[in-house]
């Protein structure tokens, strides 16, 4: 038996199919993937996101320290609730795990992932030493994403009216407390507006089933990972990993370097931007039948240089295949990929490839 | 707990064979297979016409999970496919005894039939 979230049961009632995920009893689907992935598209889903470790991070050097940790900047947090996103990097500039972090009053929470929980943890402890800084676990904590166009509509109509307001007031990729020690963000990992919830797991229970009698479908990791595929999210361990740069992740755009702030793998990624970068991560579509799958090579028209397929699904909204990889820069984009030993013509798009329910890529 | 109906006969990789007689079999994958396979998005069926062997990969089944190949459970010439599937996959895990046959097979070998598992046999595989 795995660890569990709090709402175990409420999984095994939905008729969900349990699947061990990073040593927790998670639920896959509860029934049909696709249609589960249809249902955040146009309406609105609830995951179990429970498993995921939050840390809270406070003491007089909280900013210093996340400042000197991550490679995208807590100083843009300029008001209380703004997120952002980062890379923690490891010397090399290698990504150690990707995350989120809110700003709170006081302090600052971060949001890692599950499977990377055990080093995290031990790095961020590490590297607090030079620090007046507290690192405070929240385990208990569940949390919930309801995501799609009608996620807040339906939230709104099952909580508190504290809750309720902070909901209303909530901007874009911003996380404020509530009453009862509730926390939460206008942020997710599905390309869809919607909220993460994290609150204390006496409440988890009963507020799954308030957004279940309110219409919110509950939602496997299968449709999670279809989502944010589409939405042209990274997964840690498939899309990057420590030995990968954030600028070979498609992760650029998250790195703070205008400034001498230092921060760890900083002059590492100085180095390889200055020497070259030579692979980038890219969008692919397949207009032909099949789908694509994690660690196919890339092959190039007009190179012998390979690329390699870090993600790759079947898109219920796109109807056809879609993929990340990782190619080299100076390859061309005409390209295919070896599918159970055929050479398959496929397109390379920018990402995204879906957002709030459309294809965006050209 | 999948359905495994008394009347078919199986092969341990998951596929059904329904005797139609005349020499000719029905085949399909089981319950048990789509629920391992999670929604099915395409199905890659043989030609009309081609000469198959006992055992060889002669079909592929994409879920959005995992790609399956489809072993033949005989040796004969495939006489007609299902061509629905192509454009509805998803009867695949709706109805996999039903709509969601693959392929007919004439027999090369009839006593190839006696080889196959029962439904018993197969439940005991599942385990």
């Amino acid at each position: 038996m795995g660890n569990r979230t709090p709402l175990y049961e409420a999984h095994l009632e939905a008729d969900a199919k349990i699947v061990d995920f990073g040593g927790w009893d998670m639920p896959i689907h509860y029934g049909s993937q696709i249609q589960e992935h249809n249902t955040v598209r146009e309406d609105a889903g609830v995951f179990d996101v429970s498993h995921m470790t939050v840390v809270d991070v406070s003491g007089s050097d909280a900013k210093a320290y996340l400042q000197y940790l991550l490679a995208n900047d807590v100083a843009k947090l300029t008001e209380n609730g703004k997120a952002l996103y980062s890379g923690m990097l490891n010397e090399r500039g290698g990504v150690i795990d990707d995350l989120i972090v809110y700003r709170m009053d006081p302090g600052y929470r971060v949001v890692v992932n599950c499977a990377t929980r055990a080093k995290d943890l031990a790095w961020m402890d590490q590297q607090s030493a030079k620090f007046e800084v507290n690192l405070s676990e929240q385990p208990e904590l569940a949390m919930l994403a309801v995501q799609g166009p009608k996620a807040i509509e339906k939230t709104l109509k099952v909580v508190s009216e504290s809750a309720a307001k902070v909901i209303r007031n909530l901007s874009v990729f911003q996380g404020l407390q509530a009453d009862n020690n509730w926390f939460i963000g206008r942020t997710g990992y599905t390309g869809e507006d919607g909220l993460e919830l994290m609150l204390p797991p006496e409440y988890a229970e009963d507020f799954w089933n308030k957004l279940l009698a309110a219409g919110v479908k509950p939602i496997g990791l299968g449709a999670r990972d279809t989502l944010r595929l589409e939405a042209g999210m990274n997964l840690y361990g498939n899309d990057m990993d420590e030995t990968i740069s954030p600028w070979q992740a498609n992760m650029g755009w998250t790195l703070a370097l205008k400034d001498d702030r230092d921060f760890i793998g900083k002059q590492a990624l100085l180095d390889e931007k200055a020497a070259g970068l030579e692979y980038k991560l890219v969008g692919l579509v397949l207009e032909s039948r099949g789908v694509m799958r994690s660690h196919q090579k890339v092959i190039f028209t007009a190179s012998d240089l390979q690329g390699e397929i870090t993600s790759g699904t079947f898109s219920p909204t796109l109807q056809q295949s879609i993929a990340m990889a990782r190619v080299p820069v100076n390859a061309g984009s005409e390209c295919a990929v070896d599918m159970r030993g055929k050479a398959v013509p496929v397109r390379m798009v920018k990402m995204p490839f879906v957002r709030n329910g459309q294809k965006v890529y050209e | 707990m999948a359905n495994i109906p008394a009347e078919l006969k199986y092969i341990a990789s998951h596929e059904w064979i329904r005797d139609e007689g005349n020499d000719v079999v029905t085949i399909g994958v089981t319950d048990f297979a789509q629920e391992q396979l999670g929604d099915v998005v395409f199905v890659e069926l043989p030609e009309v016409g081609a000469q198959i062997a006992k055992d060889d990969a002669i079909a592929v089944v994409e879920s959005v999970k995992a790609a399956s190949d489809i072993y033949a459970p005989v040796t004969g010439e495939v006489i007609e496919v299902n061509e629905a599937l192509a454009d509805e996959p998803e009867k695949v895990n709706e109805a996999p005894y039903g709509e969601a046959w693959f392929f007919k097979v004439k027999l090369s070998d009839t006593a190839e039939l006696d080889a196959l598992l029962t439904a018993d046999q197969y439940e005991a595989e599942c385990d």
